[in-house]
């Protein structure tokens, strides 16, 4: 067991290293808030490390007073997969973007949620490749212009949450920047996880597609356009909570609380164990721009325990010793059939 | 020289060395068939009775391209070349003595490698109408009938029928019974060359422990083999080829890759650090996995990986936790690495990446051998990435080669890469195993104190320019690394010019400055100074140095060198040289050595160049050895 380490602050995790993201960007409020939450976990600086790949996001680890990895594009879940596997004993990050963690990485991505090692992956989407200054990504919606699409994108854009749900991911939430509380919280939640945790976390990247996430950000539209859910409760949204949402059968229906018709004892019970709704509630995904759409969820949809791979790898090491001994090398290099020379 | 058997019975050379046995110096058998045949184990069988039996041996398998060829054509022939003698043994050899044929594409396929005059076994039963047509050959053309043989010894066995025959009471299916008809043709090898069965039979009891059906029939084959050698007289000679000359110890059987997975074992063990092997399946490595995958109580962390750039990216992980990190695949999958690769090269941690050539470029020749991905490991990478490249020159020196990889990686931090080829992989040999005693110690220590007052600067060097490891785990020494240039010593990123040219400078000398520490280049056999020296590196060692030996007797002087370094090279290769008046480069691509060596040392150097998917034949080079000093005209 590490040793509690209460006398760490948030400003222990700080590097020497100056900040080099736009001003303004979203990225900030994620790095205080992952800052903010790392003393409250116990463990000591040099049991955690940090591993990114390429992206404005991935300048990451050069942030956080820990062991830490800048590799290559997409990699980092792959690098953390070795990592993990080796030392389990290692609290591990991958700090990654839509852009690094869905295009270039995507196969290394779903076979990190599958494998379900202990690792927490934040995925830091803005919707758009910032570093290479400003084409479409897999996350930026139909149609989108970009430098790289002057007549509009083709691509028809991934639904992060549902995909890590098909990838049999086993915590899957998400969060934005700009609400420091949430943000704070799923990140712990993240970390209590004892599977791979996915947290998508809208990222207002204010240089190359300001605004991407604005409905649900800010003051104006937020409460009627963002479902905040939380285990046990009540799907409610709007500025008085007035909106409910029940299921008709699998099929979602927005319910007026104000019409007392309408009980709040009918409404739909968020349970982050329940996959079939989980796949419902992912699917909470379109155009907040057209008429009868859902509001955006965020929160943690999805929760599993299930065995992971590092457990399950290192014991096969244990069950080996066990039944054939602690391995002999010379017994090894001579094999079985031997013959001598004089 | 005298022999001592363990853990198998001292072969009793019959008695009756009557009129009817020949004492031959060496032989070359070739096993072909349909690859549901089962020659490889025939092969594989023969050989380690072989070697049990003291002689010296090389082995080289031939696998069809497809897994499930359709049966009977040409493109399912599987053979197994196995080269033993009483005197020394460097290669599977070139033209066969014997050619065992299950059917007539294995004989339509085979034939051309057998010497004038040689022997045949065949299948009687491969030759039927069916067989004849699949091999695509006309009904009157059918060789066992047709003349076409008659310049060689034939010696015509119903072997399915007889199988059939000796398995009448069993229980088994006719698929079953036929399955067996590989063991009547061991058997019948067995009586000819004068071997026991014990071996065979042990080596049964353990394949078939639990099914004593299939266990009884095989033996039942295998023993009426070698009594329809004894009872009919199909053949009228037996062979009997002693034990060659073989310097004093120990002795096993081993494949390549086998080797190279005991080399990583022991490496990990010399470490004392566990051995993290991410890899995906790729033929030819894949038996590297297989192997390493067995020995999970040396420690030995196997983990198959979802493609192979994460393959190499968790050993990037591994590593940096701390372990020995290595990968393994061939030219397409190293292809895919290669990002990693420099990746670990601007870390600066140890790890060792193996290829396993095959036929290129693209898919290739999977199933062939090639020597044509050295100059990607030599300059396969963006920017200036220089990477030290190991290469086996044979099956057991695999082991030793791998070994001193892992050695380079670990004491410099530094990324290696290990060359082997799909000959080298497949092939067997017999092997002086060492003990763990006679292994090189590996000196690795993690760092755990900070090294500049209260700093810890992660680049900063030791005289070797290697720089301190310090695993995650160990307080006070945080730090980030990563893919970016990164400022001397800090680690820092760093985007000033004079500080990358310094770096890029520093990472050359790093790789360079290992010549330090590796064993000058030495003279496989030869004069240190002379007229030829055939400069060899990687699997073309056996068949180079049949025909330097063949080359000699013919009064020909030439010297051999076999390269095991190639990046750094030995400090002494240009001196050693520069004391020859033509420097020969026998290699299985267009010349990739030739090129590194005539722009480094400036030497017009001159190749012997095969790229066929097959390995070098010492005739081959003898050839063109008396091609080239016959001749002052320069073959560019
Ligand atoms: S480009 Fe966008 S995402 Fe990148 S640092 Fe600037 S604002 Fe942030």
């Amino acid at each position: 067991m590490p040793e509690a380490t209460p006398a760490l602050k948030p400003k222990d995790f700080v590097t020497d290293q100056d900040v080099r993201w736009c001003p303004g960007c979203g990225d900030y409020s994620i790095l205080k808030q992952v800052q903010t939450v790392m003393p409250t976990l116990g463990i000591p600086r040099e049991d955690i490390v940090f591993i990114s790949g390429i992206g404005c996001s991935s300048r990451f680890p050069y942030y956080m007073e820990t062991f830490g990895m800048h590799s290559i594009h997409g990699r980092a879940t792959a690098i953390a997969s070795g990592l993990k596997s080796a030392r389990p004993d290692l609290s591990v990050w991958v700090v990654t973007g839509d852009g690094d963690g869905l295009s270039i990485g995507g196969n290394h991505f779903i076979h990190l949620l599958r494998r379900n090692f202990n690792i927490n992956l934040l995925m830091f989407n803005n919707q758009i490749y910032g570093l290479t200054k400003g084409q479409y990504s897999p996350t930026s919606e139909e149609g989108k212009v970009t430098k790289s699409t002057p007549m509009g994108s083709v691509d028809h854009p991934f639904n992060p949450i549902a995909l890590a749900l098909g990838a049999e991911g086993t915590f899957i939430a998400r969060t934005m920047d700009r609400d420091p509380a949430h943000l704070k919280e799923m990140i712990r939640r993240s970390y209590d996880h004892g599977g791979t945790s996915f947290l998508e976390i809208y990222q207002n990247c204010n240089v190359f597609n300001d605004g991407a996430f604005f409905v649900y950000t800010e003051k104006d539209t937020k409460k009627a356009e963002t479902l905040f859910v939380e285990h046990g409760k009540p799907l409610l949204f709007g500025a008085e909570n007035e909106k409910g949402v029940r299921l008709d059968g699998f099929k979602p229906v927005v319910a007026d609380m104000k019409d007392t018709s309408n009980s709040p004892d009918d409404l739909w019970v968020h349970d982050e164990r329940d996959r079939v709704k989980a796949g419902i509630l992912s699917r909470f995904f379109d155009d907040p721009a057209t008429d009868g759409h859902f509001p955006r969820p965020f929160g943690v949809f999805y929760i599993e325990e299930r065995f992971r791979y590092e457990d399950a790898f290192n014991e096969q090491i244990k069950q080996a010793i066990a039944s054939n001994g602690e391995g002999d090398l010379d017994k090894l290099l001579r094999g079985r059939d031997v013959w001598e020379i004089h | 020289m005298k022999m001592i058997m363990t853990n198998f019975a001292v072969a009793k050379t019959r008695k009756f060395m009557s009129d009817n046995h020949d004492v031959l110096e060496r032989v070359i058998i070739k096993f072909a068939g349909d690859s549901g045949d089962g020659m490889q184990l025939t092969g594989t069988q023969f050989t380690n009775t072989a070697a049990l039996l003291g002689n010296d041996l090389s082995t080289f398998p031939d696998f069809p391209a497809e897994i499930r060829a359709p049966q009977g054509t040409l493109a399912g022939v599987s053979g197994f070349q196995l080269h033993f003698g009483s005197i020394n043994i460097y290669s599977p050899g070139d033209a066969c003595d014997v050619l065992v044929a299950m059917n007539a594409a294995a004989l339509k396929v085979n034939l051309r490698e057998l010497k004038h005059g040689g022997l045949i076994i065949v299948n009687s039963e491969g030759f039927d109408a069916r067989n004849l047509r699949l091999a695509g050959i006309d009904k009157e053309d059918n060789p066992l009938t047709n003349g076409s043989l008659d310049n060689y010894q034939v010696i015509k066995i119903d072997i399915t029928k007889l199988t059939r025959a000796c398995l009448e009471e069993s229980p088994l299916t006719t698929k079953q019974v036929d399955r067996a008809k590989n063991m009547f043709v061991l058997g019948y090898l067995y009586w000819m060359y004068n071997r026991e069965l014990d071996n065979s039979i042990k080596f049964l009891g353990d394949k078939f422990s639990g099914k004593p059906e299939i266990l009884d029939a095989n033996i039942r084959v295998l023993k009426a083999g070698f009594a329809y050698g004894d009872t009919t007289e199909t053949a009228t000679r037996r062979f009997i080829v002693n034990p060659a000359p073989m310097p004093p110890g120990n002795y096993r059987n081993i494949m390549g890759n086998q080797a190279t997975a005991m080399g990583l074992i022991a490496a990990s063990r010399k470490a004392g650090l566990p051995l993290f092997y991410g890899s995906y399946p790729i033929t030819p490595a894949s038996d590297i996995l297989h192997e390493l995958s067995k020995h999970k109580n040396f420690g030995v962390r196997t983990f198959q990986a979802e493609d192979e750039i994460a393959a190499i990216c968790t050993i990037i992980g591994a590593s940096f936790g701390g372990q020995l990190g290595v990968t393994a695949s061939s030219g397409p999958g190293i292809a895919l690495k290669t990002e990693a690769m420099g990746l670990g090269v601007m870390l600066e941690i140890p790890m060792v990446i193996i290829n396993v050539q095959r036929g290129g470029p693209s898919t290739g020749l999977p199933t062939k051998t090639e020597q044509s991905d050295l100059n990607q490991a030599i300059l396969g990478r963006n920017g200036e990435a220089p990477m030290p490249v190991v290469a086996a020159n044979s099956p057991a020196d695999a082991f030793e080669a791998v070994f001193e990889a892992c050695r380079l990686a670990l004491e410099f931090m530094t990324p290696v890469i290990f060359l082997s080829d799909g000959f080298i992989a497949n092939g067997a040999e017999p092997w002086r195993f060492p003990t763990t005693a006679q292994l090189k110690d590996i000196k690795i220590k993690f760092t755990t104190e900070k090294n500049d007052g209260e700093r810890f600067l992660p680049y900063k060097r030791d005289d070797k320019l290697s720089r301190p490891w310090a695993i995650p785990g160990t307080a006070g020494l945080e730090h980030r690394i990563g893919g970016i240039e990164k400022e001397h010593e800090t680690g820092n990123i760093s985007y000033e010019p004079e500080n990358h040219q310094f770096m890029v400078r520093l990472r050359e000398d790093k790789v360079e400055k290992i010549a330090d520490h590796i064993p000058p280049q030495e003279l496989d056999s030869g004069p240190a100074k002379g007229k030829i020296l055939l400069l060899g590196w990687g699997s073309t060692y056996g068949a180079i140095k049949t025909a330097c030996i063949q080359a000699r007797k013919e009064g020909i002087e030439v010297s051999h060198a076999q390269l095991r370094y190639i990046k750094p090279f030995p400090k002494n290769l240009g001196e050693l040289l520069y004391n020859f008046e033509k420097v020969i480069i026998p290699e299985m691509n267009n010349g990739q050595l030739l090129q590194l060596l005539r722009s480094r040392f400036m030497i017009p150097a001159i190749g012997i160049n095969k790229v066929k998917g097959l390995p070098f034949s010492s005739g081959e080079i003898l050839e063109k050895l008396k091609e080239l000093t016959s001749t002052t005209k320069e073959h560019a």
